[in-house]
């Protein structure tokens, strides 16, 4: 126990065997009442999952309200999730495809750039919209208590369902193109939730620097641009050789792009050390995003 | 035997206020101070920086109380005192610099109406939304929905988005979310100023069936009323520190004794709100003894006088005035005028200045702070006419030459009165 763990604990007396032990004496003298300490907090502040987990019923609400806003306004709502890797695609497939003729790694040139682009453009929304999302929900964060993490993870999550309307299209482009994915279409789930990992992470990053430097916001664009250009969407990771090919796996996005198109295409690029370098990268940079949040986090109402 | 429910020890809150930094850095300015701090040793230069450009202020310092099981607690001070920044505490929102809370029970606050309120969804799912969000499980809101629709008045308007709403339906909706919560502990800061006096009222019916039920309750409010309604105990905060807890009565004494007005004369030269042909005007107001001495606060039983200090553009010595005031009391009710005409004063002289006085014997208002408006009729003409002219504050006296001092919760007004027993 820790003398930097000494903050805002909760005893949870329905489950007296909780991680939170340090509270368990208190618990046993009042049963069935939660008990709440209330302390300056110093350094390094624990996850806290559990409260997160209680707290998923908000979570829910959240990315539920996310999603209804945005596709009530627009008339476009449905229509942008997939215009906007669509058309990145026909931009692709016109001057990387046609004119500069990079390689495809054997499919046509638009379903290779087309499924790179559904996991990225699902990454680099959740990542724009994450870092603005704290100071965005500056009249929650201000007046009601709830894990501040849920804000981030509610707007990444909320990008799913415009992933699933890309994706559908994309199902549609391989019907065309007449592909049938292999049994290795089965790893894709795990891809997806590498790129949730990814966008996840980079996002907490970027909220909570964002809350206290707010010039991130303009960084955001910029590097979600240069990010795009270093990831293998326009052309295969292929054209590097070994040893630079597996550290180029440390962009997370490496291994779910390259991922996504092994899994449905059948591409040549089997999970190995390049995807695994970027899991790690990714569950890393999580991992180190949730701590860096929790530990700006008692700024955050007095900041924003 | 009540459990303690809230404990508070030592507990303190720092601000960091810098004189020219904005509230928040750009990380521009963030690098090229860490560069100029770097010719020096690292880190002194960098906090000699950082404490060359920011004060610290206190908003909360060596807080210590007590909460039980089922009191109802207002918490009154003037603003700026700490009261919604210790509510902000409780409510784990912000982080304490110091001290220590323990809290025993379920939390919810009510730090604003509409908290999560969404104008493009419709009154129902907003309802939902606002519910997550304070703390409500989607089990209970769904309870509790046709209560709250009800409570609200809004059932025809359920499904239409809040932005068509009027204002008034969007507060009472929004404060009907934060009504129906049910936690063992209430945090209420000042939200019951919303809607009109019938919903007022209802708010407050509602606030007190909560407290009534056994709930622990904290309550911020400049409405003495309501905290008087409402409240067992009431604690002062002035200036971040607790200048009293205990009995609400004497809470609210205290609060009015200490704060309102420092002294008893106002200044009306500056004020522009005044109606009439300004031939005459009124400059100050002060309320003194029987001596003519200048009064901090009047006494109930004292013999005061209230005098009208005025300039004026002619002088008349034997005019027809007409100088009147009307009390009014804390919530607004009109208590008395007092005028000259009443009192068989028709014509009294005028000058270039000069002042008019009333003598007010045995001054019979219980304490509390009343306001007072002011109008002067000169020879049919009305000269000047001010709203919330100036303010009479009162503390308990001894009226009736008893000794003691009466009790302040039976009504407004004292009157003088005797008691004899016949026997038949």
């Amino acid at each position: 126990m820790s003398s930097t763990d000494s903050q805002f604990g909760i005893g949870d007396s329905q489950s007296p065997a909780s991680a939170n032990s340090q509270f368990a004496i208190r618990n046993s003298q009042c049963p069935a009442v939660p008990t709440l300490v209330i302390q300056p907090s110093r350094g390094w502040v624990s996850l806290r999952l559990g409260e997160l987990w209680e707290y998923r019923e908000l979570l829910y609400f959240l990315v539920w309200r996310d999603v209804k806003v945005r596709y009530k306004q627009t008339a476009l709502g449905a229509a942008w999730a997939i215009i906007q890797p669509f058309f990145t695609m026909v931009v692709f497939s016109l001057f990387f495809g046609k004119l500069a003729k990079i390689p495809s790694e054997g499919v046509p040139y638009p379903i290779f750039s087309y499924a790179a682009l559904v996991p990225w453009t699902f990454f680099s929304n959740g990542l724009t919209q994450s870092s603005n999302s704290l100071v965005g929900s500056a009249n929650l964060i201000t007046k009601v208590y709830f894990p501040r993490l849920t804000i981030p993870i509610a707007t990444v999550l909320s990008g799913v369902i415009d992933f699933v309307l890309a994706f559908a299209v994309l199902l549609g482009m391989m019907l065309y193109y007449g592909i049938i994915p292999t049994v290795n279409v089965l790893w894709l789930p795990l891809f997806l939730l590498l790129a949730l990992v990814a966008s996840l992470g980079v996002g907490l990053w970027l909220s909570a620097l964002n809350v206290e430097y707010r010039d991130v916001r303009y960084v955001v664009p910029f590097l979600t641009q240069f990010w795009l250009f270093a990831t293998p969407i326009a052309y295969p990771s292929s054209l590097l050789n070994e040893p630079w090919r597996t550290l180029y796996g440390l962009n997370p996005m490496v291994g779910v792009v390259e991922g996504f198109r092994w899994a449905l295409l059948g591409t040549n690029t089997a999970p190995g050390p390049m995807i695994a370098v970027s899991s790690l990268a990714a569950v890393l940079i999580l991992v180190g995003g949730a701590f860096y949040f929790r530990r700006m986090e008692k700024t955050f109402a007095d900041v924003v | 035997m009540a459990d303690v429910v809230i404990r508070v020890d030592n507990l303190g809150k720092k601000y960091r206020i810098g004189s020219a930094q904005p509230r928040y850095k750009s990380l521009r300015e963030s690098i090229v101070d860490t560069v100029r701090a770097f010719p020096g040793l690292l880190s002194n230069a960098q906090s000699a920086i950082r404490n060359s450009r920011s004060e610290e202020l206190w908003a909360l310092a060596d807080l210590s109380f007590e909460i039980k099981s089922g009191e109802v607690v207002g918490i009154i001070g003037r603003n700026g005192a700490g009261k919604s920044t210790l509510l902000k505490v409780l409510s784990r929102i912000t982080e304490p610099s110091t001290g220590r809370v323990e809290i025993h029970g379920r939390v919810g606050s009510l730090l604003e109406v509409g908290t999560g309120f969404h104008p493009e969804l419709t009154g129902r799912e907003n309802i939902y939304l606002s519910g997550a969000i304070l703390g409500m499980k989607r089990g209970e809101i769904a309870r509790r929905f046709d209560q709250m629709v009800a409570f609200a008045e809004v059932e025809r308007f359920i499904d239409t988005p809040v932005k068509h709403y009027s204002s008034g339906m969007y507060m009472r909706l929004a404060f009907t979310v934060a009504a129906h919560l049910e936690p063992e502990i209430l945090l209420v800061d000042e939200v019951l100023a919303v809607g009109d006096s019938s919903f007022q009222r209802k708010c407050i019916g509602r606030m007190s069936d909560v407290a009534k039920a056994g709930r622990t309750v904290l309550f911020v409010s400049h409405n003495m009323a309501a905290i008087q309604n409402l409240c067992s105990e009431g604690l002062i905060l002035d200036g971040g520190r607790m200048a009293f807890m205990g009995n609400v009565d004497q809470a609210i004494n205290l609060y009015l004794a200490n704060g309102a007005r420092p002294t008893q004369a106002t200044d009306l030269t500056a004020r522009v709100d005044r109606r009439g042909t300004q031939t005459l005007r009124f400059t100050k107001v002060s309320i003194c003894d029987s001596e003519g001495k200048q009064l901090e606060t009047a006494l109930s039983g004292q013999d005061i006088k209230i005098r009208f200090h005025y300039e004026s553009a002619a002088d008349f010595e034997d005019a027809a005035v007409n100088i009147a005031f009307n009390v009014y009391s804390f919530q607004g009710v009109l208590l008395t005028n007092l005028n000259a005409k009443d009192a068989g004063r028709l014509r009294m002289p005028v000058g270039r200045s000069g002042w008019f006085e009333c003598a007010w014997p045995k001054f019979n208002l219980r304490s509390g702070v009343y306001t007072c408006a002011l109008f002067c009729e000169l020879n049919g003409i009305i000269v000047d006419w001010l709203q919330s002219a100036f303010q009479i504050t009162v503390e308990d006296g001894d009226f009736f030459g008893t000794g003691s001092i009466a009790d302040r919760s039976q009504g407004t007004i004292f009157v003088p009165h005797d008691w004899s027993s016949h026997v038949e």
